[in-house]
């Protein structure tokens, strides 16, 4: 555990020294902001003390902003020799890639803790449902937990950062739209699974308030998915 | 703490990169690794430090198997990768506190021990510059920091002196030395007076085996060479003396040194000496001896005649 928190702690300095993480948090805040607040269908159109808008827009930032804050974790390891640096230092392959999931959680934590100022204006302006609003935080956190083991899947496979990107979010891309899609269009058993594999629609059931047992293994299950296949694939270079 | 290697042997493809070698370095023993590239002694070091597993083979430090006790195996373990890969934008000290803080240093012992390790390597006038901002020379003396930082039983360095100038070329060797004395030392490198200077024994390695394993004196004896003697004569014509030396029954070959003066080569025959005929014959022909040198026979020669085959 300590060690996994050593490299956590390595992964947040990374980021924030390298800048990605400000640039990552201010598009997001900019983004999410500008939609909730100012444009479209934003919360003064809808009418209702609710977060739901800023929740359906951070679905979406945080699908692209993911892959471009974990395409590095493990891909530039790899590229710079680092990785030969940590393994041989008392250091398993789980505690790193625990270490590096934990590290681009935090950030999304942080920058989902800045949005704090949105509750406290909410709930001064109108009767706002605390419990419920929580839960889309906490349907986002396990929406980003998911596309974070994916991403660093990913970028374990290469040591190029912009394909771990790419193939981040096309892996992800099936998750988001295309085993909903499917879903739609098929019926039966098989339209079933698609619904199941379909992630919009335990976001939106956490999203909505209700907190079922499923939506959490469904995306506990994509995250571990993610990091075992990222250990296998660091583990790859005993074989041969 | 002793390295034991049994038949190592890793496989890639169809090819052996280490093809069945066993060796052992005892605790206080500098084992200098000589060999061509790619001839498998970074990937030996590779598996030495648990990085790849290896095809066949084990290998055991202090009577504990890599297989089983990886993970504490590698807390005596300080290990500098070759081409030093390195965090580049992070400041030396915190990138020292990163590695002590992994090999387990309680963290109040950590200050401390940066401080010593920094003045150990010669860091001390950068330390509080990036890693990208230094040299190569500095950068590489970070890399032997961070081996050092948990005061390892033993050290892996592959090619610890590249990059570095000939003066902290030879502070680096003197630490390594230093060092060498209580802890179990394997070095690998390509530049041969460096194995010499710093090496108690040299394993040179050949397209994956070892064809030579001992001292740089008995690596000498052990390749077979005739004696070579440089000799310089005077006192008489340049031809004649060449066409005399020539005619020795002991001299194998003979070879000018330089063109203006008398001066040979001489090789001779194998388990002859060229000395006592070449003092009878400027006897007979009343010329003088100027200067009588054996060619010591370098471990260039020595390494070239095992590797290219």
């Amino acid at each position: 555990m300590r060690t996994i928190w050593i490299i956590t702690k390595r992964e947040l300095h990374s980021y924030f020294d390298s800048l990605i993480a400000y640039v990552m948090i201010v598009l997001f805040l900019g983004f999410s902001g500008f939609f909730t607040w100012i444009y479209g269908s934003d919360i003064f159109l809808v009418g209702q003390a609710s977060l739901r808008t800023f929740f359906s827009i951070a679905y979406w930032t945080l699908f692209f902003f993911i892959p471009a804050l974990t395409m590095k974790s493990l891909a530039e390891e790899k590229r710079s020799g680092t990785l030969e640096l940590l393994l041989t230092k008392p250091v398993s392959e789980w505690q790193l890639i625990w270490g590096k999931f934990l590290g681009s959680l935090l950030v999304i934590g942080i920058a989902l803790a800045l949005t704090i100022p949105y509750i406290i204006t909410l709930s001064s302006i109108g009767n706002f449902d605390l419990g419920a609003n929580l839960m889309g935080y906490l349907g986002l956190l396990l929406m980003s937990a998911a596309y974070i083991g994916i991403g660093i899947f990913t970028s374990s496979i290469s040591t190029n950062q912009i394909v771990a990107f790419l193939s981040a979010l096309f892996v992800g891309l099936f998750f988001h739209i295309i085993f909903g899609v499917l879903a739609n269009n098929m019926s039966g058993s098989l339209g079933g699974i698609f619904s199941f594999l379909d992630l919009n629609t335990h976001f939106e059931s956490i999203a909505r308030g209700v907190l079922d047992t499923k939506d959490i293994i469904y995306f506990a299950s994509i995250m571990f998915v993610g990091l075992y296949m990222s250990v296998i694939s660091l583990a790859k270079r005993n074989m041969n | 703490m002793d390295i034991i290697i049994q038949n190592l042997t890793k496989r890639y493809g169809s090819q052996n990169a280490v093809d069945d070698i066993s060796f052992e370095v005892k605790t206080g023993e500098i084992v200098g690794f000589l060999g061509p590239n790619g001839a498998g002694k970074t990937t030996t070091m590779k598996i030495i430090t648990n990085f790849i597993a290896a095809t066949k083979g084990d290998v055991s430090i202090g009577g504990k198997s890599m297989k089983e006790d990886a993970e504490e195996l590698k807390k005596h373990i300080g290990y500098l990768p070759e081409n030093n890969p390195i965090y580049e934008d992070v400041p030396i000290m915190d990138y020292l506190k990163f590695v002590a803080e992994l090999q387990g240093i309680p963290k109040e012992k950590i200050p401390a021990r940066i401080k010593e390790i920094i003045k150990k390597v010669g860091l001390n006038d950068e330390k509080h510059k990036k890693i990208f901002e230094l040299s190569k020379g500095y950068k590489q003396r970070v890399g032997l920091a961070q081996a050092l930082i948990h005061d390892p039983d033993i050290l892996i360095l592959d090619e610890p002196t590249t990059g570095l100038d000939p003066n902290q070329i030879i502070e680096i060797r003197k630490l390594i030395r230093e060092l060498g004395k209580e802890k179990t030392v394997i070095l690998s490198t390509h530049i041969l007076p460096e194995v010499e200077a710093i090496a108690d024994r040299i394993l040179i390695i050949n397209k994956g085996k070892i064809v030579a394993n001992g001292t740089a004196e008995m690596l000498r004896n052990k390749a077979k060479s005739n004696e070579v003697i440089k000799v310089s004569i005077e006192g008489g014509d340049t031809n004649e003396v060449f066409n005399a030396l020539k005619k020795l029954a002991s001299v194998a070959t003979v070879d000018f040194a330089s063109r203006d003066n008398n001066s040979f080569h001489l090789e001779s025959k194998p388990d002859m000496s060229t000395k006592h005929d070449i003092f009878n014959l400027c006897v007979e022909q009343k010329w003088f001896i100027s200067e009588l040198t054996p060619v010591e026979q370098k471990l260039e020669d020595i390494f070239r005649e095992l590797t290219l085959n």
